[in-house]
């Protein structure tokens, strides 16, 4: 490979796909280095993409993708002991046009990459690129098994623990930064799978679930419903693992043996177990000579504790990227000063609105009263409500009674949960 | 659904590169209090033993964890080769 690329791109995730897709819509000439087998080999989220961000550029893409669901249930379990809360939420409105999907990373990724080199990228498999080359202190291409590829702009699409940002020295890594995710595919019949969540034919649920699940640790379990199977693992801050001596994959086996959860995961077959970081505030600078971050590498995730968006961000900013390039191309500036429109592009679209409007959330997830107090508070209360044994109080004297002690927390913390989130 | 690490690894896909893709450098393990290693890797590459810290990259599901959570700084984070390492069939 001799020919010098108008953009190379680091990385066949959401992100790089999203960059190269548009670039080479655009007519650009584009090129993917993925270093696994196959787009997707690597990747592991959750199971829910928010559907907007690849809605603008692709209508109706959900015809034609791999999606498993489209999530029109949303269920939110404050675990106890012994009990549960759950608020349940459904709304016909998540249908038209849909709110999210839930996927399996494996063949979303690989449809995705596949759609980029329909409209003319060219993607390289099995290639793990080595390093970033440079040229008067400028990025100017990539190494990867001693070759070295030139481009006019490299887009780092890396995902969360971004080599490439680091090679450039836009990104330091600290452990406070992330948040540890793991996952458990468990097939289970369509039916069966309907029938426990309450769903119609092809509809979907997320049931998120916070308290005992993470052993005190700052964090939360999922369920995300698949056509055949469930995804189902546990999303944990790797500091306060640590601080508190937890083996990770134990808390995800114990997840499955919650009594709540064991009922909705009963005869089914785990397929698959798999890990991954999260970089919740993990930010990066996102521009140099010669060079853009996208998505995870750049540390565009928001979690807002009920959501947590990662793939809408990445496609955005990978989409956001390929303008830039667009841009610079036009100029035939590709110094940091030019690619610098990728960031207020950013900053006009929802990502870095959204990211600015959640900054506060992470510390206010940090704090341990939400995994342990405010769950059995609100077990207690209920328990307390429909519990007949002996003389009643009324509602309202349960409520008082129950939160004695913590009153004045538990309306701090209310407020800071409300300007946070 | 009780099952160990080591029997969920088993259904996990994998292409062993010979190349050890992360090299701690244990000889500063013994310096370490926290060890914190044994607790934040979710496919319990690292053990102790007799004392001494043990990386096994075999069976390492490429989580990035260890890139930065080990507060030695020992360890040299790389991904395997291309090709190599993890394949994730669902993900
Ligand atoms: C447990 C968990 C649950 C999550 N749940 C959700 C959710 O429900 N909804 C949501 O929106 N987001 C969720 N996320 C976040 C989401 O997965 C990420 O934000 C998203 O994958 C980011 O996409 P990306 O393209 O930036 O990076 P990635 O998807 O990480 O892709 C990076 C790609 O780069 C490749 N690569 C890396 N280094 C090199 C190299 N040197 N050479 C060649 N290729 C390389 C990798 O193999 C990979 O394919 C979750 C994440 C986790 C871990
Ligand atoms: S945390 Fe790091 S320094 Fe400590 S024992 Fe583990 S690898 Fe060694
Ligand atoms: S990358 Fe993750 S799975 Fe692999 S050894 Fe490091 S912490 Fe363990």
């Amino acid at each position: 490979m001799t020919e010098k690329f108008d953009a190379i791109i680091v990385g066949a995730g959401p992100g790089g796909s999203a960059a190269a897709y548009s670039l080479a819509k655009m007519g650009f000439n584009a090129l993917i280095v993925e270093r696994g087998k196959y787009p997707g080999a690597k990747n592991v989220m959750g199971g829910r993409m928010y559907a907007h961000a690849l809605n603008r550029f692709m209508p109706g893409f959900w015809k034609e993708a791999p999606i498993e669901r489209m999530v029109t249930r949303e269920k939110l379990t404050f675990l106890c002991n012994e009990a549960s809360v759950s608020l349940d939420f459904q709304d016909g409105e998540f249908r038209e046009p849909p709110n999210s999907f839930t996927i399996l990373r494996a063949n979303f990724d690989q449809w995705f990459a596949n759609k980029a080199v329909e409209a003319g990228a060219t993607l390289v498999p099995n290639i793990r690129v080595d390093d970033l080359l440079w040229r008067e202190k400028k990025v100017a291409g990539i190494i990867a098994g001693g070759d070295k590829i030139e481009a006019n702009v490299v887009i780092a699409a890396d995902g969360g623990v971004s080599l490439m940002a680091e090679k450039a020295g836009l990104k330091k890594f600290e452990v406070k930064q992330f948040a540890l995710g793991m996952k458990e595919i468990i097939e289970l019949p369509e039916k069966t799978i309907e029938d426990r969540f309450n769903l119609a034919h092809e509809e979907g649920a997320a049931q998120l679930f916070i308290g005992q699940c993470t052993k005190e640790i700052p964090g939360g379990g999922f369920i995300y419903t698949n056509k055949t199977s469930l995804s189902v693992g546990i999303v944990v801050y790797i500091d306060r693992l640590i601080e508190k001596k937890i083996d990770s994959h134990e808390i995800i086996r114990e997840f499955n043996e919650n009594p709540v959860v064991s009922k909705l995961i009963e005869g089914g077959k785990i397929l698959e177990y798999s890990a991954h970081v999260i970089p919740e505030t993990s930010r990066s600078r996102l521009f140099t000579d010669g060079m853009l971050v996208v998505g995870d590498a750049g540390g565009l995730v928001v979690n807002s504790g009920i959501t947590l968006r990662g793939m809408d961000m990445a496609i955005a900013s990978g989409a956001a990227a390929a303008e830039a390039v667009k841009n610079a191309m036009g100029k035939n500036d590709f110094s940091k000063e030019c690619l610098s429109y990728y960031e207020d592009l950013l900053r006009k679209d929802f990502v870095l609105k959204d990211i600015a409007t959640f900054n506060k959330a992470p510390e206010f997830l940090q704090n341990d009263r939400l995994y342990t107090l405010y769950p059995e508070i609100a077990c207690r209360l209920f328990h307390k409500l429909w519990a007949v044994d002996g003389a009643k109080k009324r509602a309202f004297d349960e409520l008082l009674e129950g939160t004695k002690g913590n009153r004045t927390n538990m309306i701090l913390d209310l407020l800071k949960g409300l300007r946070a989130l | 659904m009780n099952i160990s690490i080591e029997e969920r690894l088993g259904l996990v896909s994998f292409e062993v590169d010979k190349e050890r893709h992360i090299k701690v450098d244990t000889s500063l393990c013994s310096e370490c209090d926290e060890k914190t290693c044994l607790y934040f890797c979710p496919a319990k590459r690292f053990t102790l033993e007799d004392g001494k810290i043990k990386h096994d990259y075999e069976g390492c599901i490429e989580c990035g964890s260890c890139k930065f959570a080990c507060p030695k700084g020992v360890v040299d984070f790389n991904y395997p080769r291309g090709g190599y390492g993890v394949y994730y069939k669902y993900g």
